[in-house]
């Protein structure tokens, strides 16, 4: 192939072996990509479990008579937001444009944190009504499965605090686009295994 | 967008087109809020044939996943995201071997197992 044809198809048209490493926003883009797959195959394994004890109520409450359509759907509403407002955080990052970075990564963070608190008012009033994680197989799957992701928005929070912060010290660096960008796939990802969960667990029961 | 980039793959969430644009968070937004409605509606309402819910829930559930992987995650099959969807291809994989390989496992163990009545004469 002459200098001119390569030119012309750019670096695809060479051979495998002859491209250059891919730039480290890709790498490390796909990198984290890797991990949320795997950690999505964790979910997989939570919801099996939860799939397979869902009757098992040992004499208690069932999830249709545990469960209020209107919280969860509140709690839905409030994931979705802070994802729509973390991608177009993301947006305001790609154009280095600090004010608007802020204003949506709080408001994110703040959708967050509302959909953590109505999830924690709920374990609290669930616990308080005698169906706690020990009472049977299908309520320690539940508190196991919804648990696990509440956990995940609770460490998201804080990465979004962490990143904030370095963007405050470090300014728009390559290395804190990248980062804040993994912190982005983390929340989307975290909404797209919210939707098994109201599928699942909370429509499921019927 | 360099070409250098563009023929060794993209990072997943990133979106050339669209860089600069809250449209696709837009669209994806109202596709995602009319499938969560029409999922809550399926769920609660009486004039959907009872046995076929649980498979409406669950096309509605896949394609809002869709959408989130298409407008907020950015996932296409496009040719410089081959190696991002052939991972999500078998992340997809494993998750289906996962779940529905332990139902399957789980409900037949279940259906064998000898009555609880049945186990207790026996220990008598």
């Amino acid at each position: 192939m002459s200098t001119g044809e390569q030119a012309l198809t750019g670096i695809a048209g060479l051979p495998l072996a002859l491209r250059g490493p891919a730039p480290v926003r890709v790498v490390a883009g796909f990198g984290f990509w890797l991990f949320l797959l795997s950690d999505i195959i964790i979910f997989a394994a939570l919801f099996a479990a939860y799939a397979v004890l869902s009757r098992s109520t040992a004499g208690g409450q069932s999830a249709a008579e545990l469960f209020d359509k209107r919280h969860v759907f509140l709690e839905t509403m409030c994931l979705l937001a802070s994802s729509v407002t973390c991608g177009l955080g993301s947006l305001a990052l790609l154009r280095t444009d600090a004010r608007a970075l802020y204003r949506w990564m709080a408001i994110t963070w703040v959708l967050g944190a509302c959909f953590l608190t109505m999830e924690g008012r709920e374990f609290a009033s669930m616990v308080a009504a005698g169906a706690g994680p020990s009472h049977s197989a299908f309520l320690s799957a539940f508190f196991t499965l919804v648990g696990t992701h509440g956990l995940h928005v609770t460490l998201g929070l804080a990465w979004l605090v962490v990143m904030l912060l370095q963007v405050a010290t470090l300014g728009f660096q390559p290395v804190v686009g990248r980062r804040f960008f993994c912190f982005a796939l983390f929340w989307h990802a975290l909404d797209i295994v919210w939707i098994g969960v109201f599928t699942i667990v909370y429509l499921g029961a019927r | 967008m360099d070409t250098q980039v563009q023929a060794q793959g993209q990072a997943p969430g990133v979106d050339p087109r669209e860089q600069h644009g809250a449209r696709s968070y837009l669209i994806g937004l109202a596709y995602a809020v009319v499938l969560t409605i029409a999922s809550f509606w399926a769920a609660s309402t009486a004039s959907v044939y009872s046995p076929a819910v649980p498979v409406l829930l669950a096309v509605l559930a896949i394609a809002q996943m869709g959408v989130h992987l298409a407008f907020f995650l950015h996932i296409s099959s496009a040719p410089d995201q081959a190696n991002n969807f052939l991972a999500l291809a078998f992340g997809v994989f494993v998750t289906g071997l996962v779940v529905f390989g332990s139902l399957l496992i789980m409900a037949n163990l279940n259906h064998h197992m000898m009555p609880m009545d049945e186990l207790i004469k026996m220990q008598r």
